[in-house]
């Protein structure tokens, strides 16, 4: 037994050897036309031994090791109390929200304009995570070409100032129901899909939306993208330092104050803010109706649903549209804070970068997916050095927690529903 | 209500079902038993519409459905369970029953978010319809407990609670005793006969229980190997040597 | 004359990148024939075959060594090592453990799997691409002088042998040795195949060590026609792949070959007669299509949903 063990955890560590040392320790170094080998130094190879070592010792005494690990995927911060009555948390919670948003509408003016800069990205992406939570954490389908209706909403604003001059406000409705109307296209052929031919299909679709986008240069402008995106205005008055449309005033000066690049940032950062908490409260309300509970149904098993007569086309489409729809939202809020969008932004990594904040969070789980896109975009900044390891570290987390703790960081927890006893 | 004529169903080279004859008439319970893989099942999925049959004719309430998708026979007043649980087991006990009622409550978006008085009522009556099968079934302290965990007896039991909550007419039960110990099976029988006495709804049951079978049906079809074998009360069954032939090699 | 040649030249070009795909694609077939999922990684395998036979090229080359019938041998070997070992690895740590939980969960470690993967050949090596050694050089060429010649280079008729070469052993070993037997009844049936006392576990490790040593082969073999190397392009050749594989009927062997050549010639026309920008947009195309129109693919079985 203790031979087989050894032998086992002997031939692991060779195997992390052979997928390590070749492609670790062993740098191709192009210099023009010719390539040379180039041992890694010391550091690298002794990482390697040392992951060899660790993988050995793991396998040999794994079983010990993940007994003890075990309690780890089973904790939940939140269960263990008592379910606190029904009322009681409805009003916390309602207290809370209050304060958190609260603190969100006034904190940006004591903090740095980069700051504020950075909460606006995070609040796209939250919009973003909520948006593809609906498709795949509460219908259960694998949505990965989620970006295409990003792009949608994006390159919509971005089009339609370019070619008609359109606002971001009239914009912002129009590209989210174009966005929608996308999702609502896309879904009709992958309808009766199962699990990975949908992740497939609608990758596919992300992907061929990209490429039109790179290629139709004389429409979207190919590669080079569009530029002199605006940036929302307030009753007509703009931010910036002068006024770039005839007949808008500029806020600074009819307030009287002095012009600070802060101005537009912040005022952003509001609109944003304002369009995340109508985004998450919307679908909050949708978890809550027949809707929201169709799609559940559909996740959890699509033919008992259908069997109790819920229309599995209508169901998957209501998902993809929704979903599509707040997508439009982000996308717009993104093109008018770039000021400047190109295919390069809506690249496949990005909808695994959703995907990763939805699976982080806890499918379904709102404030789960909400922490996970603080955490997501926050952390590399905080980190910068490790930037590079971003989407190492994105990829093996998302292996990890579906090995472990597939539910996610924050499940969703059940909505408890009163029956007063009656008679 | 229900008359099935001269069902088949094909697999490529496998002829699942063969000419199977069944009708149902309001007010009663009928059975199809039959040895294992005799094609009960496919025959089920063949009526409420999860395969499309090869051949025959099905009626409802005198319209043809056969080839009709699956949801749109259950919400013609239709429901079945399955041989294997089906319940949506990451949603509460209660949240089973709501989703259930969906062509039942108002869907339309803006209603909900705007929590229209039509769709609150709704709303009201599908929670209230929930609480009485519940409480019907014995598991209206589970409400708030998640499906999945619930022990096998009570998911059976809260599969058929979804069902009913639909208000159908016609219910179809595949094998809704297996893997329960006698005294749930009895519980089960006093169900049955409950749903068809007290809510006048039609059942078509199969099962493989002989006692469950004999004790409750009005009347009882035997299928083997896809094919009919014989129909009539229970009496004549257990009396049909056929029957008892189809049966010898059953434990 | 002219346009026939023309004609001729797309046919082989599609035939050779098609036979390359075909490799490719018997890993995502064989692997969902007998577990049901997508090895999203498997493209990222494919991208570590090709740098690894890079490295063993370029490691020759230093050491001065470049006879080659050995050099190719040789990286071939490393190649096919390490994928293997890359795939066996990719099975034990994101697939094993989840398998038979919720779809939606192997699918997306998978998927984590392969972002891991290119990333971790991304900081080992570098983003750019690298350029790989054409060391097959040469070709027949066909046709009037002074006009459009019909060109056969060296290079395609040794990827055309190579992988014939791969498809007989593969088909000898499915249907003549014992593990290859194993690996047909556990596609077949696998609850079956376990009770008649084989090991599953083994089986499946083995699946995907053959689709990724097939894969360190196409690696190597594309590597050397395109002439270059980058992290991400196995993404785009997995999903091509991928897409032969639906093509040709997920689960059937045979099916990826005529899906990785119809594939391939799909492309080969596009690039040919519209455009080479729109070549990837016709494989996610056809993907599209088929999974519309004929999702069991043009050799595989129709798939009965179990009630």
């Amino acid at each position: 037994m203790a031979a087989e063990n050894i032998k086992h955890a002997f031939f692991c560590a060779v195997i992390t050897l052979i997928i390590a040392y070749p492609i670790l320790g062993l740098n191709l170094i192009p210099s023009g036309a010719v390539v040379s080998l180039e041992g890694a130094d010391g550091s690298t190879i002794a990482a390697i031994i040392a992951a060899a070592v660790v993988v050995f010792l793991f396998q040999l005494f794994r079983d010990s090791i993940m007994a003890r690990l075990g309690f780890l995927s089973r904790v939940n911060p939140l269960s263990g109390r008592e379910p606190m009555p029904q009322h009681k948390r409805a009003r916390l919670e309602s207290w809370l929200l209050t304060g958190i948003i609260v603190l969100a509408l006034f904190w940006p003016f004591f903090v740095s304009r980069g700051s504020v800069d950075l909460a606006t990205l995070v609040l796209i992406y939250i919009m973003l995570a909520l948006g593809l939570n609906v498709v795949v954490g509460l219908a259960g389908l694998l949505d990965l070409g989620y970006v295409a209706f990003y792009a949608v909403g994006a390159y919509t604003f971005a089009l339609l100032s370019q070619y008609t001059g359109i606002s971001f406000w009239m914009s912002l409705p129009i590209g989210a129901c174009l966005a929608a109307l996308f999702g609502l296209v896309l879904g009709f052929p992958v309808l009766r899909l199962r699990g990975d031919y949908l992740a497939i299909v609608t990758l596919g679709f992300g992907e061929i939306i990209r490429i039109l986008l790179n290629n139709w240069t004389h429409l979207t402008g190919g590669p080079n993208g569009i530029g002199g995106i605006p940036e929302p205005t307030l009753f007509g008055m703009e931010f910036g330092r002068r006024i770039k449309e005839e007949g808008n005033t500029s806020f600074h000066e009819t307030f009287g104050i002095a012009y600070a690049s802060e101005h537009k940032v912040i005022f952003l950062y509001l609109i944003a803010l304002v369009l995340a908490v109508i985004t998450a409260l919307v679908i909050r309300r949708f978890m809550r109706m027949p809707v929201g509970r169709a799609w559940e149904a559909l996740r959890e098993d699509e033919i008992a649903a259908r069997s109790l007569g819920l229309s599995r086309t209508a169901v998957k489409l209501s998902a993809f549209t929704i979903g599509a729809f707040f997508a439009g939202f982000a996308g717009t809020v993104f093109a008018s804070k770039q000021g400047f969008i190109s295919p390069e932004s809506f690249v496949f990594l990005e909808s695994a970068i959703i995907l990763a904040i939805v699976v982080l969070g806890g499918m379904g789980s709102q404030i789960g997916v909400i922490l996970a896109a603080i955490a997501v975009t926050i952390l590399p900044e905080l980190a910068r050095e490790f930037s590079d390891y971003r989407m190492l570290v994105f990829g093996a987390a998302m292996v990890l927690m579906m090995v472990w703790r597939p539910q996610g960081l924050l499940p969703m927890r059940r909505i408890h529903i009163e029956l007063k006893d009656q008679g | 209500m229900l008359e099935v004529k001269n069902l088949s169903m094909r697999f490529g080279g496998l002829l699942a079902v063969d000419q199977v004859s069944v009708d149902v008439q309001e007010h009663e319970i009928v059975s199809i038993i039959g040895p294992n893989g005799a094609g009960k099942t496919t025959v089920f999925n063949c009526i409420s519409g999860f395969y499309k049959p090869t051949g025959g004719q099905i009626l409802f309430e005198g319209k043809e459905i056969q080839g009709k998708p699956d949801y749109r026979i259950s919400r013609m007043g239709m429901v079945r369970t399955f041989q294997h649980v089906r319940l949506f087991g990451n949603m509460t006990v209660v949240e089973n029953l709501l989703v259930a009622q969906h062509r039942h409550v108002n869907t339309n978006l803006l209603a909900g978010l705007l929590k229209t008085p039509d769709y609150r009522a709704r709303e009201k009556r599908s929670l209230d319809r929930a609480r009485y099968w519940l409480n019907r079934v014995g598991l209206l302290d589970m409400a708030n407990r998640e499906a999945g965990n619930l022990a096998y007896g009570q998911q059976r039991r809260l599969e058929i609670a979804r069902c009913m909550v639909t208000e159908p007419k016609l219910l179809m039960l595949d094998e809704p005793a297996a893997g329960l110990n006698p005294a749930e099976t009895r519980e089960l029988d006093q169900l049955i006969v409950s749903l068809k006495e007290d809510y006048h709804v039609s059942v078509l049951l199969i099962e493989h229980d002989m006692s469950l079978v004999m004790g409750i049906s009005d009347r009882i079809n035997v299928i083997s190997q896809g094919r009919p074998l014989a129909s009539g009360s229970p009496e004549e069954i257990r009396q049909n040597d056929d029957v008892i032939k189809a049966y010898l090699g059953e434990a | 004359m002219q346009d026939l040649l023309y004609f001729f030249q797309q046919l082989i070009n599609g035939l050779t990148i098609g036979s390359t795909y075909a490799l490719i694609a018997i890993g995502y077939t064989m692997v969902y024939g007998i577990i049901g999922m997508i090895n999203f990684a498997h493209g990222e395998i494919y991208m570590i075959g090709a740098y690894t036979a890079l490295i063993a090229i370029t490691g020759l080359a230093t050491l001065g060594i470049a006879w080659l019938p050995l050099v190719l041998l040789v990286a071939l070997i490393c190649a096919v090592i390490v994928s293997s070992s890359m795939g066996w690895a990719v099975e034990r740590v994101a697939y094993r453990p989840v398998r038979g939980r919720h779809r939606l969960i192997p699918l997306i470690s998978a998927i984590g799997m392969s972002i891991f993967l290119q990333n971790y050949v991304h900081l080992a090596q570098g983003s750019r691409n690298i350029g790989f050694p054409a060391l097959i050089e040469g070709s027949f060429r066909m046709g009037p002088e002074n006009t459009f010649q019909l060109s056969i280079s060296y290079m395609q008729i040794t990827i055309f042998i190579i992988t014939l070469v791969c498809m007989t052993a593969l088909s000898l070993f499915i249907s003549r040795s014992r593990t290859g037997r194993a690996c047909r009844a556990v596609s077949q049936d696998l609850g079956m195949a376990s009770l008649l006392g084989i090991d599953t576990n083994r089986i499946i490790s083995a699946t995907f060590v053959i689709g990724a040593a097939l894969a360190a082969v196409a690696g190597l073999l594309l590597g050397m026609y395109y002439g270059s190397v980058d992290p991400l392009f196995g993404f785009i050749a997995g999903l091509k792949a991928f897409t032969a594989a639906v093509l040709g009927g997920i689960g059937s062997i045979p099916g990826a070959m005529l899906g990785g050549l119809i594939l391939g010639v799909a492309e080969s026309m596009t690039s040919g007669y519209l455009s080479g920008e729109y070549k990837d947009v016709v494989a996610f195309s056809l993907l599209i299509l088929i999974l519309l129109f004929k999702p069991t693919g043009l050799l595989g079985k129709p798939e009965v949903e179990k009630i």
